[in-house]
């Protein structure tokens, strides 16, 4: 007989073993149901997991769809870690990108150094100004979050679309719905020469590692954990609840819009209606996967990053379709919640009922 | 169904313990300890804090498991698994924290914790039975949120007798009665135990164990290091074979050298917080440097309240209800509030004056950020916070595997112990504490006492706000009672006869009153 018993500590190996029991469902799962399905599930699963990290004129590629994912869920763990449940970190993203292009678009005809900062603090700023509105809704009129975020994602991608097709569209772009390309000035460099590594890389290493530092040793990362903890001893503690809602949505927000303008100034180098491809969202299956803790998620990321350039390795070697990249993701969100279980509770393989004298 | 006392003798005992023993990471809290249990018996389980008493009560009662060691139960050998398959074989607990839902009525509360669906109305009727039998003063139809702690826990023994138990564990139900609500609670006890439940009894108090149990194991360290009649013993000696050691006496270092007044309270009133809490009206006190001022109540009648309030987790609209050494406090925050020298302890530990998850080290920053250099301009000095955490450990002789152990491994006296010496050990101006000594063994209990003393004498003004008497008395030079929100004006504790005070505290709660009456008579 199989029974759920309650372990008596959290374990701290199921802690760190459950992701990678997660991801390894995930891959026999999914190489079943593409089987089922008349794919090569095999390849499929080989392509979509392994390829990306054996082929290495393919890593730069994984580093590039990597970063965003990373700056994301840094900042998206900092949030849930105090109990804030931003999951709308996509439009934060989109209003990051569309407040640093509008900048982009501003210095059109000029030069100078200062123009990418520029419009990286502009992307900041403009997730930060997205992720406020929330901020203010939860301490204000106690507000879900959840809601309030994930709604504003819809507007983010509805006002993006305005602009492209209107007051931003390209003069001389054939009436194509994009904006201008940017210029020299107004793109990420690259750091390594010849690929498609650009300053965003390295950039998501630094944030994950202060994210670190702060997180175990300052007050602030202090407060974030107590408030998320126990926040009755964290209001004896005279740290405030209010303070550290405003202050994980801001820096979720800020971190989530600065990925967005790294994004459309790099990749992309424009603005076009196909620029939200869900990162937002992934970054969530990040955060847990790296089980909210900033070196965990840089190698969360790099996982669901693989996904992404595998999926597009599918496509070509075995037909799979775009949306086998979501299905994945989707599977391993929900794997990894299943799997969550394992913390707490053990299998045990009991024959025994249990004995009670009778009476 | 229950043995009938006369045949006690040729039936087996109820409950035999052989060689149980558990050990959790770093410590062995039960170490094959066997004894048995009589029908009928009631019997006593004393030890210091850490000893092993609620574990070992846990395993009796199916929460825990232990590593080796058998069960008997009316002399079959038995296995507990789990709580239910405790209760099947008669086993009933009350849990020093009662599992009650506060916006339901008794009855709801007492239908929700059986283990099979009961018709209401039979329901009724077996509750009604019971309390007639054991002239339970309860309400069945009364919201639970508006009974005093006595009251909760007679819901609790309710549940358990509905189950026709045959044995009854107790871990430490009197900590938070009035001295007339623990004689209530003996009297039900002792008309159980005549009918043949055994009772097993934990508690720290053992003037309460000589009145009322026929046996006392003593445990220490995980071991039982006697047996005794505890009614043939002195609580001197019962304490002595507790710790191993002579008992130390306090000294009182007070001897009037009460100096400025630091602590200023003047017409603080704040509204309760929905559903439950109690408004605070018009409290005006002072504490003078020197002195332990007492405030006795009945624990739900505005004590969390005014704790908070004077801690700044609640602010006051008016600045200068509350006066911190001449400096008006009342609408600063709980963090200001520290740095100028208040510190306060809430009654609850897991969760409030402490974090369960986090280790002893960094519930040190917690509150000692303030008025120690630990975590500078933001910056966690994680030596210093150790070394002030190893400090307080040593000070207060907490047990446990060091400063890196999770706070919730602690036993609730260790727990306690570690969060008095965080705040004694800040030496802060002005030190208010709830429940100082709650579930603290004897030992303990008299050392904690004895730091608040000598605080006291070094001038910081403490408050000790307790609904143990005898500790007050000990301890407070003015005491004052706190009834429905309201403060009385602090009398000299020369003047007061305890059975006064325990009148003032115990007669009042619930009754009717006329509004504005003071609560001394
Ligand atoms: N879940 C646990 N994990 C680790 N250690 C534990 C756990 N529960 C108890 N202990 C340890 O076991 C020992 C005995 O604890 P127990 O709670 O039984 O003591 P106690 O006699 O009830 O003390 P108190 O009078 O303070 O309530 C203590 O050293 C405690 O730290
Ligand atoms: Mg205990």
């Amino acid at each position: 007989m199989l029974e759920w018993r309650r372990r008596r500590e959290p374990s701290r190996a199921m802690l760190y073993l459950s992701p990678l029991i997660a991801i390894a469902l995930t891959m026999v799962t999914g190489a079943m149901v593409f089987t089922a399905m008349g794919y090569d599930g095999l390849t499929a699963v080989f392509d979509f997991f392994l390829v990306p990290f054996l082929e290495p004129h393919r890593w730069p590629d994984l580093g590039v769809k990597a970063a965003p994912l990373v700056m994301i869920a840094l900042g998206l763990a900092i949030g849930f870690r105090a109990n804030v449940w931003n999951i709308g970190a996509e439009g934060q993203y989109i209003m990051g990108a569309i407040a640093g292009t509008g900048v982009a678009l501003a210095t059109y005809e000029m030069s100078g150094w200062w123009i990418l900062p520029a419009m990286a603090l502009a992307g900041i700023l403009g997730g930060m100004a997205w992720a406020a509105v929330p901020a203010l809704l939860r301490v204000r009129l106690q507000v879900s979050e959840i809601l309030t975020s994930l709604m504003l994602t819809y507007v983010a991608v509805q006002v993006l679309y305005y602009l492209v097709r209107g007051p931003w569209k390209d003069p001389d772009g054939f009436n194509f719905p994009q904006t201008r390309m940017f210029t020299a000035d107004q793109t990420l460099p690259v750091v390594i020469p010849e690929t498609l590594v650009h300053l965003g890389i390295p950039l998501a290493l630094v944030i994950a590692v202060i994210a670190w530092l702060v997180l175990e040793k300052t007050t602030a990362g202090y407060a974030v954990k107590v408030v998320g903890l126990a926040p009755a001893a964290a209001r004896h503690g005279g740290f405030s609840a209010e303070r550290t809602t405003w202050v994980t949505l801001l820096i979720g927000g800020g971190l989530a819009g600065l990925a967005g303008i790294f994004e459309a100034a790099g990749p992309f180098s424009q603005l076009t209606p196909q620029f939200p491809v869900g990162y937002g969202f992934t970054a969530i299956i990040v955060a847990f996967l790296g089980r909210l803790h900033p070196l965990g998620i840089v190698l969360g990321g790099v996982v669901l990053a693989a996904t992404y350039v595998g999926g597009e390795i599918a496509q070509t070697t075995v037909r799979l379709p775009q949306a086998a990249t979501g299905m994945f993701q989707a599977m391993l969100l929900f794997f990894l919640l299943a799997t969550d279980v394992l913390v707490r509770y053990r299998i045990a393989f009991s024959a025994r009922p249990a004995k009670v004298v009778s009476r | 169904m229950t043995a009938s006392p006369h045949d006690r003798t040729d039936t087996p005992p109820r409950l035999v313990l052989s060689g149980i023993s558990k050990s959790f990471p770093g410590v062995k809290a039960n170490d094959d300890i066997s004894f048995s249990v009589k029908p009928g018996e009631i019997h006593a389980l004393l030890g210091e804090n850490g000893a092993g008493k609620s574990t070992l009560v846990k395993i009796i009662y199916g929460v825990q498991q232990a590593d080796s060691g058998d069960i008997s139960w009316d002399g079959k050998p038995v296995s507990i698994p789990s709580p239910k398959a405790a209760r099947r074989l008669g086993i009933g607990m009350v849990f020093q924290h009662f599992s009650l839902f506060d916006a339901m009525t008794v009855i709801e509360n007492i239908a929700l914790g059986l283990d099979e669906a009961v018709d209401r109305d039979e329901l009724k009727t077996r509750v009604a039975k019971v309390l007639q039998s054991y002239s339970l003063p309860l309400d069945p139809e009364r919201e639970v949120h508006t009974l005093s702690v006595g009251e909760r826990q007679r819901i609790e023994i309710v549940r358990c007798l509905l189950q026709k138990p045959k044995l009854l564990i107790m871990d430490e139900p009197t900590s938070v009665l009035t001295p007339q609500e623990v004689e209530r609670l003996f009297e039900t006890l002792r008309q159980i135990a005549s009918e043949g439940c055994s009772i097993l009894y934990i508690s720290h108090k053992l003037h309460e164990i000589k009145a009322l149990c026929d046996t006392a194991t003593i445990l220490r360290a995980g071991r039982v290091v006697a047996t005794c009649d505890p009614r043939q013993e002195t609580t001197r000696r019962m304490a002595e074979l507790m710790i191993g050691a002579e008992l130390r006496q306090i000294e009182n270092a007070h001897s009037g050298r009460i100096g400025k007044r630091r602590l200023i309270v003047s017409g603080l009133s704040l509204h309760g917080e929905p559903p439950f809490g109690t408004s605070l009206r018009d409290i005006s006190f002072e504490a003078r440097a020197g002195e332990i001022l007492g405030i006795a109540g009945v624990a739900g009648n505005g004590q969390a309240e005014l704790l908070g309030a004077l801690s700044g987790e609640r602010l006051s609209a008016v600045p200068n209800a509350i006066m911190l050494d001449g400096k008006s406090v009342g609408s600063e925050g709980a963090g200001e509030r520290r740095s100028a020298g208040l510190a306060c302890v809430p009654e609850e530990r897991n969760g409030h004056a402490a974090v369960p998850d986090f280790s002893l080290a960094e519930n040190a920053i917690l509150t000692a950020r303030y008025r120690l250099p630990l975590a500078p301009r933001g910056f966690i000095r994680l030596g210093a916070v150790r070394r002030f955490a190893q400090a307080v450990i040593g000070r207060f002789d907490v047990r446990t595997t060091g400063p890196g152990s999770p706070a919730r491994s602690l036993s609730g006296g260790n727990l306690q112990k570690f969060i008095m010496g965080r705040e004694i050990g800040q030496e802060p101006g002005v030190l208010v504490v709830s429940q100082p000594t709650w579930g603290v063994d004897a030992g303990a209990a008299a050392a904690i006492r004895q730091a608040l003393v000598d605080l006291a004498a070094k001038g910081s003004a403490v408050v000790v706000i307790s609904q143990d008497l005898d500790e007050l008395l000990e301890l407070a030079d003015r005491l004052s009672v706190i009834n429905e929100g309201r403060l009385s004006p602090p009398r000299p504790v020369a003047e007061l006869a305890i059975d006064e005070i325990g009148l003032m505290m115990g007669g009042i709660h619930g009754a009717a009153q006329p509004e504005g009456a003071p609560p001394h008579a």
